[in-house]
């Protein structure tokens, strides 16, 4: 509810070291049932509908179901997120469909370099940090 | 009961949180820390991919100043800040954060965060100060700079802290425990560095089922910040400045891109337009009332009086908006192109970060292009990141702050060594993602030079209080299992109260008492009085919350956070006697805005050892001499 798990699809993530929801949830809510292998969302009123479980699901097992105390049935948003971009699939509750495709980032995943390049040398007693002043393109941190 | 390991890390600087604070101040610390061979130690309750308040992801960065290329200067965001907030806030602060946050922003470019750019490579601006964004990744982004530079053996995922561990007035790390695994965790730190974010549901949500956790700020935000900061016996301020935006109604989708980007106007149900009609009532709210852009909450408040007499439902013209601009494309051909480019930057404008208001769209069949949607004021927040400012009081930076401003270590709280960003800093509005990173790093490097200068010991935390703590932490898994058999249903036993009940217990107070939705944002002293009275009896209830298990148990102490940040609240409302922001609450006993006794902060202390309270005014003193504009605006 709102997230929930189709256990067709869901194989509780046995090849892999973790149960991806599990891992992602920002709120604790999904957890795998050790009888069933399957995962489940224990919390529902506790879910913001954040879709990271959605996104992250290698067997594509987590859905969303609007909240039942004020979204009418019958609509789904759907997610298929690569490295570089995100699809979204919008389905209407009188059937119409509409896909929308947008970037996600611009660099290969894994790469992000803490000073993006830059190479100061600032003292630990200015205010600069430890990108600036380059990072800020300007000559000198500005004060007052 | 089960036992409990319990593991003890030592490190230099402990940072607490993983948000866009903590993962602002992880790449500064480490290095800093390299360079003066000390070790850095991060603590997430969640997993910091996907941790804090834009783990769903954003569609702008509300933050660049664009020093650059000459858009705006530091002054030019204090004036709004300040304005926005009626004259209160501090000016030191939010210009340290003015001067940095382009830097961030830069970076996070670097690190991939796609910004949209127009045809001259420029960014593309939502507004002023505003910048779209392909949002969907910005955390993961930013969260893999802070990883790659921090290293994940420095990095502990799933452990939740509960508070501070304390000698005296020494702040000697923070204690938790792991939600996946049975143990107890003592971190020893010569620094701490606070970026847990701000509380959501203190107040009664405006959906009351399954949709209570969809609230505008996440519902893992549960007030970790205040709670460690009040009970390390720092001072706050600005508790009374709680936050309430105006959003799509119940799904609350983002407001920003149809009010600035696309020129939306909002209309009562009879067409007319709240923000013309009552523009008289803003001569009562003295100087902030002339300011442009008209603060936020006074541009709530006029709405609130429109809900309130009769006039809803309140909408967003969208279909207006969009057809308008498509209109001004040129002939059909370009309109109708136009027009599909519209309707996908509004609906990425929600998947990026409210997934929930394109359910909501679809689920009522709603285009925007062809028919308005409501909006309406949420809950209250308090989120001292955004247009609240509730936080901890801390020292400015050495070159900005005026003297009393100043007490040696730029984001240091008024207890040595504790460091604070983001939502856990006040009076320092309006940083947002962008400036809540660039506040991190701010406060990384102060600790870094806390510590190289002050060379504080090692902290040794004696085996006892170690003991002490891991009881207390425990408590509601002993009192759960203690009494559990005592009764055949284990959500109703007399001897304890589980977590789910308790919070609801706190906002329905919170709500009656303290002006939430159902009170209409109004309160007054006798309501505060009697939500002191029953506030005092759930705090007396709390050591006996009882927890089935881990997940529970973080749930009993994110709702003992809570509780501090309500008695904070309220404490502050009550003490400050006038109305000054009635788009976030109204003192009906006072109802008007009285700068001759009020034109201050108000700051608060709780003493840990005693429980005492103490609530006192301190001054706004302002740092920029020049402007004479200043006295008109509330200086």
């Amino acid at each position: 509810m709102p997230s929930f798990v189709n256990p067709e699809k869901c194989d509780g993530c046995k090849a892999l070291d973790k149960t991806a929801c599990q891992y992602i949830c920002p709120n604790d809510l999904m957890v795998l049932n050790q009888d069933t292998m399957k995962a489940y969302n224990r919390e529902p009123e506790m879910c913001w509908e954040c879709y990271n479980c959605v996104k992250i699901c290698p067997t594509q097992a987590v859905d969303v179901r609007g909240y039942a105390d004020f979204v009418p049935m019958g609509a789904s948003v759907v997610p298929l997120r690569s490295t570089d971009s995100i699809m979204w699939t919008v389905k209407f509750r009188n059937g119409m469909i509409k896909r929308f495709k947008f970037p996600i980032r611009t660099t290969p995943e894994g790469q992000a370099q803490p000073a993006g390049g830059w190479d100061n040398k600032p003292s630990i007693d200015g205010p600069a940090l430890y990108t600036e002043p380059e990072s800020l393109g300007l000559p000198a941190v500005w004060t007052k | 009961m089960v036992d409990f390991k319990t593991q003890e890390v030592e490190t230099d600087l402990l940072i607490l949180g993983g948000g866009m604070a903590a993962t602002g101040a992880a790449v500064e610390a480490a290095y800093w820390g390299k360079q003066h061979g000390l070790k850095v130690t991060l603590v997430d309750k969640a997993a910091v991919d996907r941790s804090g308040a834009v783990a769903m992801g954003l569609s702008a960065i509300n933050q660049y100043v664009g020093l650059r290329d000459g858009q705006n200067s530091v002054k030019d965001y204090v004036d709004y800040v300040r304005n926005d907030l009626m004259g209160v806030t501090r000016e030191d602060l939010v210009a340290d954060i003015a001067r940095h946050v382009d830097s961030s922003v830069h970076l996070f470019e670097k690190w991939g965060l796609p910004i949209w750019k127009d045809e001259k490579g420029g960014y593309v601006h939502e507004g002023r100060w505003q910048l779209m964004i392909n949002g969907e990744s910005y955390k993961v982004v930013v969260a893999e700079a802070a990883k790659n530079a921090l290293g994940k053996e420095n990095i502990f995922e799933r452990v939740f802290i509960v508070g501070p561990i304390m000698d005296g007035d020494k702040c000697l790390g923070a204690y938790g425990f792991s939600v996946r695994e049975n143990t107890f965790y003592v971190f020893k730190a010569k620094a701490t560095l606070v970026a847990m974010g701000g509380a959501v549901h203190v107040f009664k949500p405006r959906n009351s089922g399954e949709g209570q956790g969809r609230a505008w700020y996440p519902p893992w935000n549960a007030g970790a910040s205040t709670f460690f900061t009040l009970k390390a016996g720092a001072e706050m301020t600005c508790q009374e400045v709680r936050f309430i935006p105006v959003r799509f109604k119940d799904a609350y989708g983002p407001v920003g891109a149809w009010f600035l980007l696309f020129k939306s106007r909002a209309t009562n149900a009879f067409g007319g337009e709240y923000m013309v009609e009552r523009k008289p009532e803003l001569d009562n709210w003295g100087a902030y009332g002339k300011v442009k852009p008209i603060p936020a909450n006074l541009r709530n408040y006029l709405g609130m009086l429109d809900v309130l007499a009769g006039k809803g439902p309140i909408y967003m013209r969208t279909e207006e908006a969009i057809q308008k601009i498509a209109a001004a494309a040129g002939d059909e051909k370009a309109a109708k192109k136009k027009l599909k480019e519209l309707e996908a930057e509004a609906w990425e404008d929600f998947l990026d970060m409210t997934i929930s208001q394109a359910i909501l769209w679809a689920a009522s069949n709603v285009s925007p292009e062809e028919r308005s949607s409501e909006i309406a004021a949420a809950e209250p927040y308090f989120i001292g990141s955004h247009s609240g400012a509730s936080g901890a009081w801390v020292s400015g930076p050495e070159d900005l702050a005026p003297k009393e401003y100043f007490w040696g270590y730029e984001t240091m709280s008024t207890v040595k060594g504790v460091f604070c960003a983001g939502d856990a800093s006040g009076a320092s509005s309006h940083k947002f993602s962008s400036g809540s990173h660039a506040e991190g790093r701010i406060a990384a490097k102060a600790a870094i030079r806390y510590i190289v200068k002050e060379k504080p010991a090692a902290p040794v935390v004696a085996a006892a209080k170690v003991e002490a703590l891991k009881a207390e932490t425990l408590k509601p898994l002993a009192t759960f299992d203690e009494f559990k058999n005592a009764t055949t249903q284990q959500d109703i036993n007399p001897n304890y109260i589980r977590p789910k009940m308790f919070q609801m217990r706190l906002q329905k107070l919170m709500d009656e008492y303290a002006g939430g939705v159902t009170a209409q944002f109004t309160t007054s002293k006798p309501l505060l009085e009697k939500g002191m009275e029953l506030l005092a009896f759930l705090k007396e209830d709390s050591e006996k919350l009882g927890a089935a298990d881990l997940h529970e148990l973080m749930r009993c102490w994110e709702n003992v956070h809570r509780m501090y940040q309500a008695e904070a609240h309220v404490r502050t409302v009550l003490f400050r006697e006038e109305t000054r922001w009635p788009g976030y609450y109204f003192r009906s006993d006072f109802p008007k805005l009285n700068e001759d006794d009020w034109h201050c902060f108000v700051n608060c202390k709780l003493d840990p050892a005693t429980g005492q309270w103490e609530m006192f005014k301190r001054p706004i003193l302002h740092m920029f001499k020049q402007p004479g504009d200043h006295e008109l605006l509330g200086g």
